[in-house]
């Protein structure tokens, strides 16, 4: 980065510490996901039932479940599997948003049309109940969950990267770039695509909020990941059963930890589009 | 009358265009309940020792035997004659079990949307009226927040509040209190069917175990309504009607509220739809933390028990829903605005 754009960051960033404070609160998370699993002070999945249900003491800051396992442990060591499930599916559908959007917007004619439909038929869903039935379609496994929150991400990326191809399809640079013996397929990966990626990549932050949000849902549910493995919404799920009895601890901690976040990411990915694209600033 | 002809006109080519999107929500939830693990053949079979003869009778029967394009004909002929299978787990047919359990999600899904609304104006329009006041503030940061709170961590403190600690919330089981007479049905919803009856005592039962799930879902939607409202209304404020209308002495009220408020509705009118999707998909991350019977919960007990014909009912059932929500928000729209044409 050139000093002037570094400036520009940090101009931003004066003005809007929120964007600051969000970024270091996701690097966090991120150290938290690496690190956490090494660094926790229980086995999160050894029971030990004779001190089950105990509220937050300073032996177990965030109390114990019904098997007597370390909430904090465990809403710890969940990070990471929460982050990957969110960073996979979102990085998997910008990959394949972004060529199949380009190739849509860039070809025009029949692919388009197909395109374009097949987005249509998957924004008629309510996206989440799509995920829903396709966890439940291709089987209650991990790497499902990451496969449906990437196909209710697409849409979006897809319709992203056609419109920006298709206002870029006869600039003048594209036309030389044909012109001197570029097949379309090097033009569309090469020249047009990382013209367009920027701006697209603003929307990633955003939307892994969304994705830990539609994870979590889906886990909370039973769908995906399975106990005893720790994931916030399975944790937040075995907490319900002890809510009525008021063993507030199962449920606000692993809550707590994705709303932090969601939030963070949230908030990143408004300061980043700030920076990036003060186009769109509000 | 000619403004009723155009509105009908327009609806009608607007459903005509939502045909194909329609049909591809078929094909799709067909292709992917045939991904779908496990044969239902076996599941309809006597019981777990049914021989292979029996399975392959049964398959036969089911048209499972056939190639796929040939089942989706099959499939379709079936949904035109209003035949989505039957339920393993209830043993009735799919179509019966939503329709008795389809008034319940709705009822909570339009409550909660009332509440939404009835928040979100005013908090955006005060937002709008003060810029960067105190006000603004606290409303960019409930809207921040309510986007990040997910709905069944929000619903499971609710209970934890009002229920445990307050006691003012019923037990946070289903639609009425089981020691509570259930009004007569005759819509099926609750709140309406206990008018219909008079019985103020049910009534207040059913209200008292809604308010905790339309609240929850409520929370969830109310950021980007407001923001929307916020962000249309502060544009709208500036513009030259708004100064002719102080200008010629109306009261700030009414500029605000009759001339502001009507132009400003139009954003906020177009998000509709993807506020409802997002409602539908919350609405089953509620009924399952209160235990709500409606199509959701439903659909969530059958594919957790691997019965597959409720879920491709349900699915079904939600894309049409949203289908003609959007088909609604876009014939409001046209009222709305009518220099809006289709395409």
């Amino acid at each position: 980065m050139s000093t002037a754009t570094l400036r520009h960051v940090g101009f931003i960033l004066r003005g809007n510490p929120v964007t600051l404070v969000a970024g270091c609160g996701a690097l966090f998370l991120v150290l938290v996901a690496i690190f956490g699993p090494s660094l926790v002070p229980f086995d999160p999945t050894t029971s030990n039932v004779p001190r089950a249900l105990q509220p937050p003491s300073a032996t177990h800051w965030f109390g114990t479940d019904q098997l007597g396992r370390d909430v904090f442990s465990r809403v710890v060591v969940a990070t990471r599997l929460d982050l990957l499930i969110a960073a996979s599916a979102v990085s998997l559908s910008f990959v394949l948003g972004a060529v199949i959007g380009a190739f849509s917007g860039y070809s025009g004619g029949t692919l388009d049309r197909w395109v374009g439909r097949f987005v249509d038929v998957l924004m008629a869903f309510p996206l989440f109940v799509l995920a829903m039935a396709m966890v439940a379609a291709l089987g209650n496994r991990v790497e499902n969950i990451i496969y449906a929150t990437a196909i209710i991400n697409l849409p979006f990326y897809i319709r992203f990267a056609r419109a920006e191809v298709n206002v870029r399809r006869s600039a003048g640079w594209v036309e030389a770039a044909r012109a001197s013996g570029n097949s379309h397929a090097r033009v569309v990966l090469l020249y047009l695509l990382p013209n367009v990626l920027p701006a697209m990549a603003v929307q990633i932050s955003l939307n892994l909020g969304w994705a830990i949000l539609n994870a979590a849902g889906l886990s909370f549910l039973g769908l995906g990941v399975r106990p005893p493995t720790p994931e916030w919404g399975i944790l937040v799920a075995e907490g319900a059963r002890f809510i009525t009895t008021g063993k507030w601890w199962l449920v606000m901690f692993p809550g707590m930890a994705l709303m932090f976040a969601v939030l963070c990411f949230n908030l990143l990915g408004d300061g980043l589009r700030d920076i990036l694209d003060p186009r769109m600033r509000t | 009358m000619a403004m009723a002809a155009t509105i009908a006109k327009r609806a009608g080519r607007r459903f005509l265009s939502s045909l194909p999107a329609l049909f591809g929500v078929v094909v799709f939830t067909f292709l992917l309940m045939r991904v779908l693990p496990g044969d239902p053949a076996i599941f309809f079979a006597s019981g777990p020792n049914a021989g292979q003869a029996e399975i392959d009778e049964i398959r036969r029967q089911m048209g499972l035997d056939k190639p796929i394009p040939e089942q989706l004909i099959y499939y379709l002929r079936d949904i035109t004659t209003g035949n989505l299978g039957r339920s393993m787990t209830t043993g009735q047919t799919v179509v019966k079990d939503l329709v008795t359990r389809l008034p319940a999600s709705l009822e909570l899904t339009f409550v909660a949307l009332m509440l939404a609304l009835s928040t979100a104006l005013p908090l955006g329009i005060m937002a709008a009226l003060r810029p960067n006041s105190a006000v603004d503030h606290v409303v960019r940061f409930l809207c921040t927040l309510g986007v990040c709170v997910p709905t069944f961590v929000s619903g499971l403190l609710f209970i934890y509040g009002f229920y445990y600690l307050l006691g003012l919330a019923p037990d946070p089981t289903g639609r009425i209190d089981i020691f509570a007479s259930q009004p007569p049905t005759v819509t099926g919803f609750m709140l309406v069917d206990s008018l219909i009856a008079r019985d103020s005592e049910a009534f207040v039962a059913v209200a008292s175990q809604l308010v905790l799930p339309a609240c929850t879902m409520a929370l969830f939607v109310l950021a980007p309504l407001a923001r929307m409202t916020r962000a249309s209304m502060l544009a709208v404020l500036t513009s030259d009607f708004v100064r002719t209308g102080e200008a010629l002495g109306l009261s700030r009220l009414r500029v605000i509220l009759v001339y502001a408020l009507r132009n400003a509705l139009l954003p906020v009118i177009t998000i509709m739809g993807i506020v409802f999707s997002t409602m539908l998909g919350a609405n089953v991350l509620v009924e399952k933390v209160f235990s709500w019977p409606g199509v959701a919960s439903y659909a969530l007990d059958a594919l957790l028990a691997s019965d597959y014909a409720p879920v491709q009912g349900f699915v079904l059932l939600m894309a049409t829903i949203f289908v003609m929500v959007n088909l609604t928000v876009d014939v409001l729209y046209g009222i709305a605005d009518p220099r809006v044409t289709i395409e």
